[in-house]
């Protein structure tokens, strides 16, 4: 247990290494100064004083990261020799169970145990644990005591503070930006492991090409083979996702930016695109609860007036709307983006053959800017087929394989957040395949944003 | 000279002639079409943005209100343990306000007079009791919250029932229109008159102070060594290449990432603003990464240049000239970071902050729940009443969203240099 206030301890310490180093340099730097050698001292006082203030803290830090880890598990060891442990059955499991009931009631997070073998051990508990946290303690502030001193000692007018305290400060860059790294290989490494459990279970063909998805009877034990067919899921997807919001969110994306880069004066631009910018900033649930709650009931009400069968309160078609109502600005900044850096002798040469402005535009602007328009497009699929909260609420649960909009679909992410929401054991197939999921997903927008990326590069070169 | 003569004669196109004339009409036609297409584009999707925004503030203002019963409750009768000396919170359990309440609006308001306040009546005389002991020896009026069928029904329109008691009781001029100060101070709870949004803002906070604490330095780190120090090697590339890769990755991935490694690996405590608050800034690193680095490009390297030149170490040069200059845009690059976060959804559904949780957080390491969440959470609700709850907090939402955006586009004019 590392107390807060032994860190605020640590940090005050570090406080008066930093202090008393600093003025000691100061004095030597006067000293220096008053013989005359103006160029004497190589660091500046505050290097002197961060270098072993850093040398105080850092070591102490350290160790104490690695005290934390390991002293439980040597408390335990300890605990199991004493004579009150003697009684405790052979076997691991209970044995672990009861020995975590005792820290929880010597740590005070319990007030009673349930297990009346746990009690005796409470005692033993406290006072080992006790004297453990007394130990590390005492070495902590061996440690800082040692470093700071040590590094103390070297405070001289010819030490060079300031490298030294440089090379830390970039060693912290540099793990600072390892992080992404172990980020992404988290989320692949965690996404492939639970994947590989996951069809380790389930044949991955019947996964990538099977039609019937129907994970609770998986898990209320009819077997594994029919279940888990995702086809309806990919499906459902690409329809909302990809056809649906994308047949709404390009032609509006893209005449929003054409009008407001080609047609709209400054003052109407300036307070106009915000405005479409706020659309991008409004949460997704809100959009959701948009969707469930006004869309969907208007277009199921539309359906049975002209009389389409299967229409549902839960239909693909309110996700996708609202989904594409979402993307607008994405799509429209994108396209914004492209139709700016068409050259600009390319659009006066148009105009001055005579054609109007909208010929131009059609005829050589958007050709022209169309590679980077497709790569926004690209990108703009791969937002919507990772968006959760507007199919979550508004796209519904049934697994169908149909192309009427106005029946309900079910959708990847919806899935996911079903199959990982429920009160289940963790390593059923129910819940593995909520991976499995998530990989794909994770492997389709990587590919999507990887082409899309080439595409508008590729095209960016072109012109420059 | 021979390609002149060579070439077909041609006459002049005539530009008066009507061919011509119908030709540039339809030509100008179909660019007015055009032009009028790119504004309806523009106007829909404003259209869609004001609807959208008319439509919470209509059902959401709503859900600031509460609809209230004025009753009369003689303490001192139904009460007799209660001395203004005694009063405390203990004494009033033991007291039984609930009781008393329907008894007195039995009596007040007829048989069946207590169904028409909300269970949670009893709060309010409490705390006016609480506010002022001297009351127990007097008998007083009070506005109590009303039941949620009432509410709706004085609101919106209700059950044929509900309407005639609203009827009934307006025209005893015992019905009025309080502010619903309950839905800003209390958190989640089964019955809609009794909820509000102080304790998923509580956990929206903690999670947003973790997200920030974690984010913000491991992102301005990141973004300085890619921009000043890094050299071009394969391990330069491959940061680049997750940075940019994990700003592209759907944001429930990052909850996957959360329920595997934080809960099942490392058995942090589920639904707790610590996971949340790590969870999302695994999500806005790479963003403030990405407008970090715009933001340090964006300083001339003329300012490097000159610090370098009267011998200021690489360090020195970042850390007192660069990224002072760079700082404004870092900062909105931040908080639009932290404005995406704050309205982030599906990860947090994935490390369990979907659970019920009725008392607000009283550290990062408890159960919580935030904003988006909680009107997850009510959007689901069959209950009518939580209808206008949810746009409500929807609002809410909002509101501290479009302050965020507004701060960032205020400080990027503010302070935005053209070099």
């Amino acid at each position: 247990m590392i107390g807060p206030a032994l860190l605020l301890l640590l940090a005050g310490l570090g406080a008066i290494a930093w202090v008393s180093a600093r003025m000691r340099a100061m004095r030597l730097q006067a000293a220096a100064r008053a013989s005359g050698r103006r160029d004497a001292m190589h660091s500046l006082p505050g290097y002197h004083g961060w270098y072993v203030a850093l040398w105080t803290v850092l070591p102490a830090a350290i160790f104490l990261t690695v005290w934390a880890n390991v002293a439980p598990g040597m408390i335990s060891r300890s605990v199991l020799e004493e004579p009150a442990a003697r009684t405790l059955p052979a076997d691991e499991f209970s044995r672990a169970a009861i020995l975590s009931e005792a820290r929880a009631i010597a740590t005070g997070k319990l007030a009673a145990g349930f297990q009346p073998l746990s009690q005796p051990l409470v005692e033993p508990y406290a006072r080992i644990t006790g004297q453990y946290d007394m130990a590390g303690m005492t070495l902590a502030l061996l440690l800082a005591f040692a470093g700071g001193a040590y590094a103390f000692t070297r405070v001289r007018t010819d030490f060079r503070a300031r490298t030294r305290v440089e090379r830390i400060v970039m060693a912290a860059l540099l793990l600072a930006s390892l992080l992404a790294i172990v980020t992404t290989l988290g989320i692949v490494l965690s996404l492939l492991w639970e994947s590989f459990r996951f069809f380790s279970m389930v044949n991955p063909i019947d996964f990538l090409f099977g039609t019937k998805w129907s994970p609770q009877a998986a898990a209320q034990g009819y077997g594994t083979k029919d279940a888990f067919g995702a086809v309806p899921l990919f499906w459902g997807t690409i329809f909302i996702g990809a056809i649906i919001a994308m047949a709404v969110a390009i032609p509006l994306g893209l005449m929003s930016a054409i009008y407001l880069t080609q047609y709209a004066s400054a003052r109407v631009r300036k307070w106009m695109k915000p405005m479409l910018e706020v659309l991008a900033g409004v949460p997704t649930v809100v959009y959701g609860y948009f969707a469930a709650l006004t869309i969907a009931p208007a277009l199921r009400d539309f359906a049975v007036a002209i009389g389409i069968s299967g229409a549902s309160s839960e239909s693909a078609l309110a996700a996708g709307l609202v989904m594409g109502v979402m993307i607008i600005p994405f799509v429209s900044s994108m396209a914004d983006d492209s139709i700016n850096s068409v050259p600009q002798s390319m659009r006066d040469g148009s105009l001055a053959m005579g054609a109007t402005t909208s010929e131009t535009i059609r005829r050589v602007l958007i050709p022209a800017a169309l590679p980077g328009v497709v790569g926004g497009v690209l990108l703009a699929v791969s937002r919507a087929i990772g968006e959760t909260m507007i199919v979550v609420m508004a796209a519904g649960l049934a697994a169908n394989l149909t192309a009427n909009p106005f029946a309900s679909v079910t959708t990847v992410t919806t899935q996911i957040v079903q199959l990982l929401t429920g009160d289940q054991e963790f390593d059923s197939a129910k819940t593995l395949a909520a991976f499995a999921l998530g990989l794909v997903l994770f492997v389709v927008t990587l590919l999507l944003n990887i082409v899309a990326l080439r595409v508008v590069k590729a095209y960016r070169e072109a012109y420059e | 000279m021979s390609a002149a003569t060579d070439a077909p004669r041609r006459n002049p196109t005539d530009w008066r002639s009507d061919v011509m004339q119908r030709r540039i009409a339809r030509r100008y036609a179909s660019e007015r079409m055009f032009k009028l297409a790119g504004l309806a584009a523009v106007l829909v999707s404003a259209g869609f943005l004001a609807f959208l925004l008319i439509s919470m503030l209509g059902a959401g203002l709503r859900g600031f209100t509460r609809t209230e019963i004025t009753v009369k409750i003689d303490l001192p009768a139904t009460a007799p343990g209660l001395t203004p000396a005694t009063v405390n919170a203990r004494s009033l359990i033991a007291a039984n306000l609930p009781g008393v309440v329907n008894d007195a609006a039995d009596e007040a308001l007829g048989p069946g007079g207590a169904a028409l306040l909300s269970p949670g009546a009893w709060l309010t005389l409490r705390d006016a009791i609480l506010d002022d002991p001297q009351m127990v020896t007097r008998v007083e009026t009070l506005r109590l919250p009303a039941s949620t069928e009432i509410d709706l029904a004085a609101k919106t329109g209700g059950s044929p029932e509900a309407e005639a008691s609203v009827e009934r009781l307006r025209k005893a001029g015992l019905l009025s229109t309080g502010f619903n100060s309950t839905f800003l101070t209390t958190s989640d709870g089964t019955d809609p008159t009794q909820v509000g949004i102080w304790g998923a803002f509580k956990g929206s906070l903690l999670t947003m102070v973790v997200t920030l604490l974690l984010s913000f330095p491991v992102g301005v780190a990141t973004a300085i060594y890619l921009e000043e120090y890094a050299r071009k090697n394969w391990l330069t590339d491959i940061i680049e290449v997750s940075i940019n890769n994990l700003a592209a990755v759907p944001s429930i991935i990052f909850g996957l990432l959360g329920l595997s490694i934080f809960l099942n690996l490392l058995h942090l405590p589920r639904s707790a603003a610590l996971v949340g608050g790590l969870t999302l800034a695994l999500m806005t690193m790479p963003v403030i990464v990405i407008a970090g680095r715009n933001a340090i490009k964006a300083v001339p390297p003329s300012i490097r240049d000159a610090a370098l030149g009267i011998g200021a170490s690489p360090v020195q040069v970042v850390f007192q000239h660069v990224l002072p200059l760079a700082l404004p845009g870092i900062l909105t690059g931040t908080i639009i970071g932290m404005a995406r976060a704050l309205g982030e959804t599906a990860p947090l559904l994935m490390i369990g902050m979907r659970a019920f949780i009725a008392t607000p957080p009283g550290g990062i390491t408890d159960p919580a729940t935030v904003l988006p969440v909680q009107i997850f959470l009510w959007s689901d609700e069959v209950s009518r009443g939580f209808v206008e709850k949810t746009s409500a907090a929807i609002i809410v939402l909002l509101v501290f969203l479009l302050a965020m955006n507004g701060l960032a586009i205020y400080l990027r004019n503010k302070f935005e240099k053209r070099w």
